[in-house]
């Protein structure tokens, strides 16, 4: 077959330049791969790709390779159908955590390869899944890339694609030609992409900006999650009432402690009314004045500040008074109609999935009545058969929202129901629990108040995370003599917080009773 | 063929003489067969090969012009039996599917057709699923050729040896009637890369001819004592016959010096990455110069002893380069040299791994080895092999362990299997953890999180078959999930049918989501879609009560949650003996989203009222525990953080990618999660009536809300 191969002569120093593709299922990594392959024979280069797509199309990630180089005199160069670590040029990586998967597979190394990838994140199922924050932190890409990668390109491209109205194989490619890593000019890139099938203009005009973007070079910032908007507490609102409670925080609270509180009455003025939150600056006084007692200044009131956060908390509990509000608000209307970035003639209309049980519709009753309610057996389960199903509530008809309209505004009712009697007994244990820790260990009273962070949901969730709060409270007695009482509760949290049915929470508790 | 238009590709196939093809290896081999005259084409679809069955599919009539018949056979043993036409008549066909699980289907087939042997050429195109990015056990079809003694042509990955491979392969089977297997790699067959085709030929031996003018003869037909000839005939005449071919029309070849102490023997396949790993010792070029010595064997099977006498005389070891185990091709060398008398060492694993993928580092490491032990001059300088292990080393890479999240394959956006597998979650809260036997398919996806549902998977369609053991007096019934791409390839006869012959009292869901989806979106029997070609609309329910089940329950649209898992509670808790059948219906989402998208944007262009559904949460009244993502698993399902700073858990939230599927919806009702979901309509061209409905509750409702506004005393921001 191949006799010319059988002599041996000099060895042609010629070497391909080698690109890898990591992308997900669905991301277009194939439609780039084409691209690159056919921007190489259009240069007269050879070029030749593959892939694993296999059962990975469906969402999983894919690596796609691509060899391509001039040949000597019409020879035919043998490519590479796998990248070998270590030997790679460009790597494009079509995510944030893909980025740092090419890097852990060693295909990135910094004496060769170039890494383009775009930094927003498309969050895995391990990490979206977890009861609290399973999110990766994406620094650890970066400081990775840092070390790893002879140079990189990497900012949101899925964002400039999104503004452009294409795909993020666009942008990638714009970057690829803003790198100017291949010796190809950004007009043969462009080229490629004109002589595609659909969408030529809204991808030309997301690789453009790409390629723009991209000569500028280095790694954009990244962060998990945007900085905590903590407002600085303003002199005045122009409402009396408002003001008061300003004047308030401004006066009988320490400044560190000042944009919480400010958060807080913020949230709780919108929850019930200003009496509400004087009521809430109350409580977190009782709070600062033990706090004070016992050394908070040195703390920087820690204690005071997690009382500011979780107190508000708790008592902006989600009640069926503040879903149906929150559910039938004008800015809630204009937020979704910008959302859905409606066209002037559209018309926009919302369902909402509800499934009131009788325990939410009875709990928002008059506390007597609603107890006599809960004794009396067969009057609940029979209020049970009849609100307890799926309800979908067309919030855009007026009989529909009228419901929900009315719901909403009973908020001067809800002082009275007994939800609220139980929030307040609930918030009250939990408050005097985590007092009475101070004198003894003020770590472990600031960690107490922070176990307020396990209590959220609706129904049978709520009633979860309830539960594992209960059994973090529970361990307190076990803890409170040990000096390092408050990173145990952390971890406790922390468990309570990986997974679905508190088995690692289990595992926690276990040891600590161990100990 | 479903939802994808193969129409490009189909006009690659019509290249002539002279012209040049460039485009994926599958590819050109499905040119390759036109250009050889082949007659007739089966096959079962699946990666790495699908493409080849998907791109026929749609050339109806380009093969009509030709006169070759095209089939979706219904399974791999159906495309093997295909292959008896070549056995009477001089008409070339071939087969393809995914290996080794096709090959194992096919295997019964396979053994009658190599025992009476073939008169026209029969060609079986082994997509040969192994190492990274396939989704089967790890095997090698090498073991099928040996023992029915079917000749194996593994070509090297580039396009124009494996056309040759496919034209050379056909006359190989009909000079030594024998049926010829064609090895191809996952990567082979995604390779992009180019030759020049050559004119396409219609078959010689028409198939109408053979049916009118039939031949019979049998000493073809596998009884005895024909049979026990065969066995004569195979060594006697065939195998001869195949060696001869080989020789001279040197299919195997020779790389690098003649003369050498050492020298590698390789599978074609791997040649590419063997000249990568000399190229990186310096021991070869870019352009296939090598400075040892290389067999390569494109026929992997039979092996020609001539040749590896010549090869192996006067070196004093050989390595074998041969993927995955067992080490056949090791073992008959060993034999073939023993016999010969000659002391060659033959080595292969050790060097090189027993087990997985020979990629270009491992191939790089195990062929120094064996230079460093056995001709260690030709190693020169030693240059420094690409090597990334410094920068895994770092302390900084290594943290990106703990980071990068596993991101194995799920369920796509709106995939109608996501509230089965919601429904089966829900249920196993209530009647608690039950024996679940998986099948092939997407639907094998529930056993990875956020679902974590089924305990074994046995082969296609054997779902059900797989839990006949779970047959007894229990507190619990056995769950078998099995596809409609499973049911019809084997699953009515050998899980239902055994079912219900054996009274196994248990419980079957049958997901139907009327393509082959797992394996590109094809039709097959109970698809929806009229088909010219072929025969759809063939319900699953009428087929399951065909064959004798009493208790049938048919789901008409998966995302009804409720309905499910209420099906599924009965199923599971009803008296009734004997299997109970769940057919849950609703279509591939991918396909659909094929399908409907076009239609949507053309009829929103054209003016007509079309209403298009997204799903959102409501973030300040989620609370973040993500208890619907554990139900879903969505990509278009996720979750954001947010900058409140008395939030501390990163919120639900659903992206534009929303099909609007309404699992969420149907997910929160029937578990009852919260009322953070909800469901937009978005109307385009609304008619008078919308319109004028639309401005009168905007106008009332819009006063209520400023009504409340203006009352309520806020801090705004």
């Amino acid at each position: 077959m191949n006799e010319i191969a059988r002599t041996t002569g000099a060895f042609a120093v010629d070497r391909p330049i080698g690109v890898a593709v990591l992308a997900m299922g669905g991301q277009g990594g194939g439609v780039l791969t084409d691209w690159i392959v056919a921007l190489a024979e259009n240069q007269g280069w050879h070029a030749q790709s593959t892939s694993v797509p296999g059962v990975a199309q469906r969402t999983g990630a894919t690596i796609y390779y691509i060899e391509m180089m001039k040949a000597k005199d019409g020879k035919e160069p043998i490519l590479s159908l796998m990248p070998s670590p270590g030997d790679v040029d460009v790597v494009v990586a079509a995510e944030w955590m893909e980025a740092g998967r090419s890097v852990l597979r060693g295909l990135v190394t910094p004496d060769k390869t170039v890494l383009i990838a775009s930094t927003h994140r498309s969050y895995a199922v391990g990490e979206k899944e977890k009861p609290g924050d399973g999110v990766g932190d994406p620094m650890a890409v970066t400081d990775a890339a840092g070390v790893a990668a002879k140079s990189t390109i990497a900012f949101d491209m899925q964002s400039i694609a999104d503004q452009n109205g294409s795909v993020i194989s666009a942008a990638l490619f714009g970057a690829l030609a803003g790198s100017q890593v291949l010796p190809f000019p950004a007009e043969a890139f462009a080229a490629v992409i004109r002589s595609g099938g659909k969408g030529i203009e809204p991808s030309l005009k997301t690789f453009e900006a790409a390629r723009i973007r991209a000569t500028q070079g280095g790694i954009a910032p990244v962060a998990k999650a945007p900085a905590k908007k903590l407002d600085a507490l303003p002199t005045s609102v122009g409402h009396p009432k408002l003001d008061r409670l300003l004047a308030r925080i401004r006066s009988e609270f320490p400044a560190p402690a000042q944009s919480l509180l400010y958060a807080g009455i913020k949230r709780l003025v919108d929850f019930q009314d200003v009496a509400y939150a004087d009521e809430y600056l109350n409580r977190v006084a009782r709070v600062l004045a033990s706090d004070r007692e016992h050394g908070g200044e040195l703390h920087t009131y820690a204690l005071t500040q997690a009382a500011a956060k979780y107190v508000a908390v708790a008592m902006a509990y989600d009640d069926i008074i503040r879903v149906a509000d929150l559910k039938t608000r004008g800015t809630r209307f204009d937020r979704i109609k910008k959302q859905m970035d409606m066209e002037d003639d559209q018309i926009l209309y919302m369902t909402e999935f509800m499934h009131p049980r009788a325990e939410e519709i009875v709990s928002t009753l008059p506390r007597g009545l609603a107890l006599w309610i809960e004794r009396n057996k067969t009057l609940f389960d029979g209020i049970d058969r009849i609100v307890n199903r799926a309800r979908r509530v067309r919030t855009g008809t007026i009989r529909a929202f009228l419901t929900l309209y009315i719901i909403g505004g009973m908020r001067g009712w809800r002082r009275g129901t007994l939800r609220h009697a139980r929030e307040r007994e609930h918030l009250q244990h939990w408050l005097d629990a985590a007092m009475g820790q101070v004198t003894t260990n003020y770590e472990l009273a600031v960690e107490v108040l922070n176990a307020r962070r396990l209590v959220k949901g609706y129904s049978d969730t709520h009633a979860r995370g309830l539960s594992k709060f209960d059994r973090v409270m529970d361990a307190i007695p076990a803890l409170a003599n040990r000096p390092d009482a408050a990173s145990w509760m952390r971890r406790l949290i922390a468990a309570a917080l990986q997974d679905e049915n508190g088995t690692a929470l289990d595992g926690a508790v276990k040891t600590i009773a161990s100990l | 063929m479903a939802e994808r238009s193969f129409a490009r590709e189909v006009e690659d196939l019509k290249l002539g003489t002279g012209q040049e093809f460039r485009g994926e290896g599958i590819l050109a081999i499905t040119k390759a067969l036109l250009q050889s005259g082949v007659g007739y084409v089966g096959g079962y679809q699946g990666s790495p090969i699908s493409h080849l069955m998907d791109v026929l599919a749609d050339a109806k009539p380009l093969l009509d012009e030709l006169g070759v018949h095209f089939e979706s056979s219904a399974s791999e043993a159906a495309a093997g039996a295909m292959l008896a036409a070549s056995v009477m008549y001089p008409i070339r066909g071939a087969v393809t599917w995914k290996s080794t699980v096709g090959t194992n289907v096919a295997a019964d087939a396979l053994a009658n057709l190599a025992s009476g042997g073939v008169m026209g050429g029969a060609l079986i195109i082994i997509g040969e699923d192994y190492g990274e990015g396939s989704s089967i056990m790890q095997e090698r079809s090498h073991a099928f050729a040996m023992k029915s003694q079917m000749w194996l042509l593994d070509p090297r990955p580039n396009l124009e040896s494996i056309v040759k491979a496919v034209e050379d392969g056909f006359e190989l089977s009909e000079v030594s009637n024998t049926p010829v297997m064609l090895e191809v790699r996952i990567r082979s067959c995604h390779v992009h890369g180019h030759f020049i085709a050559k004119d396409n030929k219609p078959p010689t031996f028409p198939l109408a001819q053979a049916l009118e003018m039939p031949q019979r003869d049998t000493n073809r037909i596998v009884l005895p004592p024909a049979s026990f000839l065969h066995e004569q005939e195979k060594i006697q005449k065939r195998w001869p016959a195949a060696i001869d071919f080989i020789k001279s029309r040197k299919l195997n070849e020779f790389f690098g010096p003649e003369q050498g102490q050492v020298g590698l023997i390789i599978q074609g396949g791997m040649y590419n990455g063997v000249m990568r790993a000399l190229q990186h010792m310096h021991l070869a070029d870019i352009y296939g110069t090598s400075s040892v010595p290389i067999y390569c064997l494109n026929v992997t099977y039979p092996l020609i002893d001539d040749e590896i006498v010549k090869f192996c005389t006067g070196k004093s070891a050989v390595l074998v380069i041969e993927e995955g185990q067992p080490e056949y091709i090791e073992q008959a060398l060993n034999t073939i040299l023993h016999r010969h008398d000659i002391n060659t060492r033959v080595i292969g694993k050790g060097p090189l791994p027993m087990a997985g993928e020979y990629i270009a580092p491992v191939l790089a490491k195990g062929i120094s080895a064996f230079l460093e032990a056995n001709d260690p001059a030709l190693l020169g300088n030693r240059p420094p092999l690409p090597d990334p292990t410094p920068v895994l080393q770092d302390p900084k890479v290594k943290a990106l362990a703990q980071v990068v999240p596993p991101r194995p394959p799920g369920f796509c956006t709106g995939c109608p299997e996501r509230p089965i597998f919601a429904a089966m979650k829900l249920v196993e809260q209530e009647l608690g953890p039950h024996h679940v036997a998986a099948d092939i398919g997407c639907h094998l996806f529930s056993i990875l999180p956020p679902f974590n549902i089924g305990a074994t998977t046995m082969g296609y369609g054997l779902g059900p078959a797989s839990a006949s053991a779970f047959n007894v007096p229990a507190g619990k019934r056995a769950i078998s999930v099995m596809g409609d791409g499973g049911f019809w390839h084997n699953g009515l006869t050998s899980s239902v049918g055994n079912a219900v012959f054996n009274k196994q009292d248990g419980v079957i869901l049958i997901v139907d989501n009327y393509y082959a989806s797992a394996t590109g979106g094809q039709d097959i029997l109970s698809s929806r879609a009229g088909n010219e070609s072929r025969s759809t609309n063939n319900t699953i329910v009428n087929a399951v009560k065909g064959i004798g089940v009493q208790w049938v329950r048919q789901i008409d649209r998966t995302y009804d949650v409720a309905k499910m898992r209420d099906t599924l509670r009965e199923a599971l808790t009803t008296p009734e003996q004997g299997p109970k059948v769940i057919v849950a219906s609703s279509e591939c989402m991918l396909n659909k989203q094929r399908r409907v998208k076009p239609l949507f944007n053309k009829a929103k262009r054209d003016g007509v009222r079309v209403v298009k559904e997204r799903f959102g949460v409501d973030e300040d009244v989620c609370t973040g525990d993500h208890a619907c993502i554990r139900l879903s698993g969505c990509p278009s399902l996720s979750v954001k953080h947010l900058d409140d700073p008395l939030r501390d858990d990163p919120v639900a939230a659903i992206d534009e990618s929303c099909v609007g599927c309404g699992n969420c919806g149907e997910v929160s009702e029937a578990a009852v999660l919260c009322p953070s979901f909800y469901r937009a309509d978005v109307i385009s061209n609304p008619t008078w009536i919308d319109r004028a409905m639309g401005r009168l509750r905007s106008a009332v409702i819009g006063f209520l809300q400023n009504r409340r506004a203006a009352g309520r005393i806020v801090f705004t921001d």
